[in-house]
């Protein structure tokens, strides 16, 4: 509830996600990038060869250090990497959104929120 | 009796039986007023699953089409595009915008998308070959992002409704299950020890009427007693007055000082 009165600035969306998920989703115009000094960009292009500290580095600055982020969006296979991490994340702002990719078919199951509203639900 | 049920600490008077009578008054208000407010955010809150469950479902599809498209933009571009676009991206044309909803006075958030204009960073993209379709999935995903956007903004009143729940429940269970019954035992409490005082008092009035019944008694006795004596003695000087008249004032004296005191003290007792 605290995190409520911060809401206003937040108008961006941010991305972690493989190459295609990220460039179909900067085409739709989403992508940002902060003014020189800092020339922070608001997506993170996983592949192979990104180790999963460098993910968890990219979520911990969209998610708590960046303030006008709204929306991050991850694909769920990325998401699995760093899934300790976003099972703890209950903050309201900003949401976090898992998305399916190309390669790795949407799970339902592996969702954290689903997962909260099957076990709220008992099913 | 009631010292080893819970119960607040106040002393048993009438003025804090008011006190608590008032206080049972309001948490039953509060409790019935939280109860219907849970009834409401649990029905929102019920909705809001049904419709990110459907959500999910929907951005699977919507994001399915998304990358068959994006797939037909690099068939017709013949060559990557992912790095040329994320060099060229520079400022958001696809924003979003935080509005509030009320619900039983929860603030939900709400995200609404929006799209600057005159903002185009991939002018030149597909500009050899491809431009069409690179328009046509950057519409495609756009609509995907918007679709996104909903499901994010169902997600975020998800995660403030779950909590706000939960506090709300918190509080109904702790008035009906700690304050209520501590109220109730507490007005019980000084009821009975008002009782007990009124018991204790009646008793007292009691005893004080009997002493003074007994008192009353006991004095009649002595009057009567005294009176008999007086008599005696006045028949006995009605007798020696024939014999000696000289000692018959100072007893006559006497008699009604004492009459008087014994009349005085009457008085002090009534």
């Amino acid at each position: 509830m605290a995190s409520q009165a911060d809401y206003k600035d937040r108008q961006f969306l941010a991305v972690i996600g493989d190459e295609d998920s990220v460039t179909g989703l900067l085409l739709a115009g989403i992508g940002h990038v902060t003014a020189p000094p800092d020339n922070q960009k608001n997506f993170l292009v996983v592949d192979s060869k990104t180790d999963n500290a460098a993910i968890e580095a990219a979520f911990e600055r969209f998610t708590t250090e960046r303030k006008d982020i709204g929306i991050v969006l991850i694909n769920q296979h990325i998401a699995d990497r760093i899934r300790y991490r976003i099972d703890t994340y209950t903050q309201a702002f900003p949401t976090v959104l898992e998305i399916p990719s190309k390669d790795h078919p949407y799970d339902p199951e592996k969702d954290s929120v689903l997962r909260r509203v099957r076990r709220l639900f008992g099913e | 009796m009631s010292g080893a049920a819970d119960r607040e600490a106040v002393f048993p008077t009438r003025q804090s039986l008011g006190i608590m009578k008032a206080k049972l008054k309001g948490a039953e208000t509060g409790h019935s007023l939280l109860k219907r407010k849970s009834e409401a955010l649990t029905k929102r809150f019920r909705e809001i699953t049904r419709r990110i469950d459907e959500a999910k479902r929907k951005m699977g599809r919507v994001m399915q089409i998304a990358s068959l498209s994006l797939a037909e933009v690099t068939y017709a571009v013949g060559g990557n595009i992912g790095y040329q676009i994320q060099e060229s991206a520079k400022s958001a044309r696809f924003r979003i915008r935080a509005k509030q909803e009320n619900v039983s006075g929860v603030l939900l958030p709400a995200f609404e998308s929006y799209q600057t204009e005159g903002n185009n960073d991939f002018a030149m993209t597909g500009l050899g070959k491809g431009g069409q379709q690179v328009q046509r999935c950057r519409e495609t995903y756009a609509r995907a992002v918007e679709a996104l956007v909903e499901l994010a903004s169902l997600q975020t009143a998800f995660v403030i409704l779950d909590e706000v729940i939960k506090v709300v429940n918190r509080r109904v269970n702790a008035i009906e299950h700690v304050i209520i019954p501590r109220t109730e035992n507490t007005i019980k409490y000084i009821n009975s020890e008002l009782d007990e005082l009124d018991r204790e008092e009646f008793y007292r009035l009691k005893k004080v009427a009997n002493k003074k019944q007994r008192d009353t008694a006991e004095e009649d006795a002595q009057m009567k007693a005294k009176k008999e004596q007086q008599q005696k003695e006045l028949s006995a000087l009605a007798e020696g007055n024939e014999e000696n008249e000289a000692p018959k004032a100072a007893p006559e004296d006497d008699g009604p000082a004492d009459i008087l005191a014994a009349e005085e003290d009457e008085d002090v007792i009534f």
